[in-house]
């Protein structure tokens, strides 16, 4: 039997349910629309399985990140594995976005 | 604990016909955290990559931002609301719980709900049995019915405890299920959802359909709580 993954947690020992919640970012938002619109039927570039699988592939660090951190990571994952963007220009553009903001 | 887990694409059930009750039931506000304004703070890195790719996949033609605004729109305009009006129709109306229970997926478009990638299988509670859902491997949720889930449904905690202690998990949210009613944990995944069908409370025979939607929170229809006549 395989050793037991990260996301794999079911059964494991945790403590009690907290309660609280808290209404997403506009860009949390967008990373949700943006798996929904590229897995739309007329596209099906980014699957529901698949972003799970990207997600339970990130190394252990990662998946202990909040969780549209994850999702963000696996939404690129996924893009690049497909040929739709190539990291390096997502890298560049993330580089150009946070300069900018620093100026603003 | 892996050993006979399933990381497949089907649904799986966990029946626990026995447990033990914690003492600690509480009552649970649920706070709500706030984020800070956009501007107040340095974009995090994963910002910084959400907006990098959205600028890329619009500049390329693979998708418009106007789809995405759409898409949000629509998710923000899901409230868990339409789960309990499905389940008070089902209440309420012999022939549409069968249909319902029989195929939730296809059941639920009279509601004009599209379950996508995903099958809907409704869960009914009975006398003899509460069913609770959960997903361990991520947060795989009903979302088309009830919106988005809430933070305590992705906790590690949650995802953790409630295949192996559900009716400790139950006593976190102040629910106590009989010891002589087993409890079944539905294990969701990216293509099986589960909805509750909770027992219509005693004392609510005059009541009119909407009353009772009315009478049905998000967490009722997660299993966790059970609906109380007003």
């Amino acid at each position: 039997m395989s050793e037991q993954r990260t996301h794999d947690m079911g059964g494991n020992e945790a403590g009690e349910v907290e309660f609280t919640d808290h209404d997403l970012a506009p860009w949390q938002k967008e990373v949700f629309a943006m798996r929904q619109v590229l897995g739309s039927p007329d596209r099906q570039l980014i699957r529901v399985d698949e972003l799970r699988r990207a997600i339970e592939d990130l190394p252990e660090e990662q998946y202990a990140m909040a969780y549209f951190d994850r999702w963000v990571r696996a939404v690129r994952t996924l893009v690049v594995e497909k040929g739709v963007l190539k990291d390096e220009e997502i890298a560049a553009r993330m580089e150009e976005i946070r300069k900018a903001r620093l100026d603003a | 604990m892996a050993d006979d887990r399933d990381a497949g694409t089907h649904g799986h059930s966990h029946d626990h016909a026995h447990g033990h009750d914690h003492g600690h039931a509480h009552g649970h506000d649920h706070d709500r955290t706030f984020q800070p304004d956009l501007e107040d703070t340095p974009p995090s890195e994963s910002e910084l990559m959400a907006q990098a790719m959205k600028e890329l996949l619009v500049e390329k033609g693979v998708l418009t931002a106007d789809e995405i605004r759409a898409t949000i729109e629509r998710i923000d305009g899901i409230e868990p609301s339409l789960g309990g009006r499905i389940v008070a129709r089902a209440w309420c109306d012999p022939d549409f719980k069968a249909r319902l229970l029989a195929d939730g997926t296809e059941a639920v478009k009279e509601f004009d709900v599209d379950m996508g990638d995903a099958e809907l299988i409704v869960v009914e509670n009975t006398p003899a049995r509460h069913n609770l859902i959960v997903c361990t491997l991520c947060s795989c949720y009903p979302r088309q019915v009830l919106g988005l889930p809430p933070d305590w449904y992705k906790s590690r905690a949650y995802r953790s405890r409630a295949v192996i202690d559900p009716r400790g998990v139950l006593g976190d949210f102040g629910t106590t299920i009989p010891d002589d009613v087993a409890v079944s944990v539905h294990d969701s995944t990216a293509d099986v959802r589960y909805l509750v069908l909770p027992l219509r409370p005693e004392g609510t025979d005059g009541m009119s359909e909407a009353e009772l939607a009315n009478l049905l929170t998000r967490d009722a229809l997660v299993g966790v709580t059970l609906p109380k006549a007003r």
